[in-house]
């Protein structure tokens, strides 16, 4: 349940974000190889925000797949499980490029 | 790719309106790009009350901020930190016991003890010489699943980093949040029970990718269990090809003097991954 703590960074940097004003959507990054739930996520964001002006706010989750290159034959691909290996040549030696995403990208606000 | 969908909905008709916000949760078909270089949804054209503003700001900068802190203070001190994880249960403090025991009067220990609640770990390792700051992370929700940065900032302030050649960080038992937060270290050392099964590495294979050195505990319990040790090693080398593992037993003592060798060879060094 980290969810919880990293809805408070969220609300931390969004806070600074909206500089009081209405915030309506939060758009996040979050890639496969991050071990954050986007359901237990939206749930900690609704809990820390009960009672406070991000009560009405949206959480949206964008989804990443995780990618790895091969340093012996630049093979890229898709990661479909946790191995790290390549799929053209079999070596081990590979590096993630995407997955590892978790950011908050942009903030829907209300006009001022 | 790398693209959000547009948000030119009429105003009131927005996400979260009368539909299931999970309906929004779309995956892209390939892989993703820079983060910096991303287009970031169309900023033309949307209706009018709402304004998009770009943020490009990492969740974990704040905590990454304060693990650089506490690792520059390590330095200066010439300290090395190890932050040691695993799931509850696996052996953790126990294995700490036999590497105080060893390391009292050669090596100068702290520990960083992270539990939700109690004294009881802090407690069990008292009497090897070691200074030890415990972390109670209860926080009325039931209590922090790991230890960040900024938690480890605040225990440095009860240790004296100048008095010390090696600080342990006894992370919150848990096989998951612990590797998503850098707190600092240099190396990562993760604490595996043959009690847990061989294919822990395929079912948590972000804690196992992220770690240095994996201590294989509890072997002495090998002739009694079907555990296939080599199955766990292929497994666990498949998502962290050539890591080092090491065989021990918190129990019978089995494999710490290798552990120790391995702490005192330590050399501050970039972790691999940080959060």
């Amino acid at each position: 349940m980290h969810e919880l703590s990293i809805c408070h960074s969220i609300v931390d940097i969004v806070g600074r974000h909206a500089a009081g004003r209405e915030v309506r959507t939060v758009y996040l990054q979050v890639g496969a190889l991050r071990q954050i739930v986007p359901e237990t996520l939206r749930y900690c964001w609704t809990l820390v925000n009960a009672d406070t002006p991000l009560a009405g706010s949206t959480l949206q989750v964008d989804s990443v797949p995780g990618a790895v290159r091969c340093r012996a034959c630049e093979h890229r691909q898709l990661l479909t499980d946790a191995v790290l290996v390549c799929a053209s040549c079999g070596g081990r030696d590979v590096e993630i490029v995407a997955g590892e995403e978790f950011l908050i990208t942009t903030l829907d606000l209300a006009e001022a | 790719m790398g693209r959000f969908h547009r948000h030119d909905d009429e105003p009131g008709h927005g996400h979260g309106h009368g539909h299931d916000p999970a309906d929004h949760d779309h995956r892209h078909d390939g892989p993703s790009p820079d983060p910096d270089s991303a287009e970031h949804g169309d900023h033309t054209g949307y209706a009018t009350g709402t304004e998009r503003v770009e943020v490009l700001e990492r969740i974990f900068g704040e905590n990454d901020r304060t693990a650089a802190q506490n690792r520059a203070d390590f330095d200066a001190a010439g300290v090395t930190a190890i932050n040691l994880m695993s799931s509850p249960g696996a052996g953790k403090t126990e294995l700490l016991r036999r590497v105080l025991a060893q390391l009292q009067g050669s090596v100068r220990v702290g520990v960083v003890e992270g539990d939700i609640e109690t004294s009881i770990d802090a407690d069990r390792l008292e009497g090897f010489g070691a200074v030890i700051s415990l972390l109670n992370t209860a926080n009325g929700f039931g209590g922090e699943c790991h230890l960040d940065a900024p938690m480890v900032r605040s225990a440095l302030s009860r240790l004296s980093l100048d008095a010390l050649d090696l600080l342990l960080v006894e992370n919150v038992g848990n096989l998951v949040c612990p590797a998503e937060f850098a707190v600092g270290e240099h190396h990562r050392v993760m604490v595996y029970a043959i009690t847990e099964g061989e294919e822990k590495p395929l079912k948590y294979p972000v804690m196992f990718r992220s770690v240095d050195l994996v201590l294989v505990n509890k072997i002495d319990l090998l002739p009694h269990l079907d555990f296939d040790l080599p199955a766990f090693k292929r497994n666990l080398q498949a998502v962290n090809p050539g890591v080092t593992v090491l065989e021990t037993s918190a129990r019978t003592g089995h494999g710490v003097d290798e552990l120790c060798t391995w702490l005192q060879a330590a050399r501050p060094h970039e972790p691999a991954a940080a959060g």
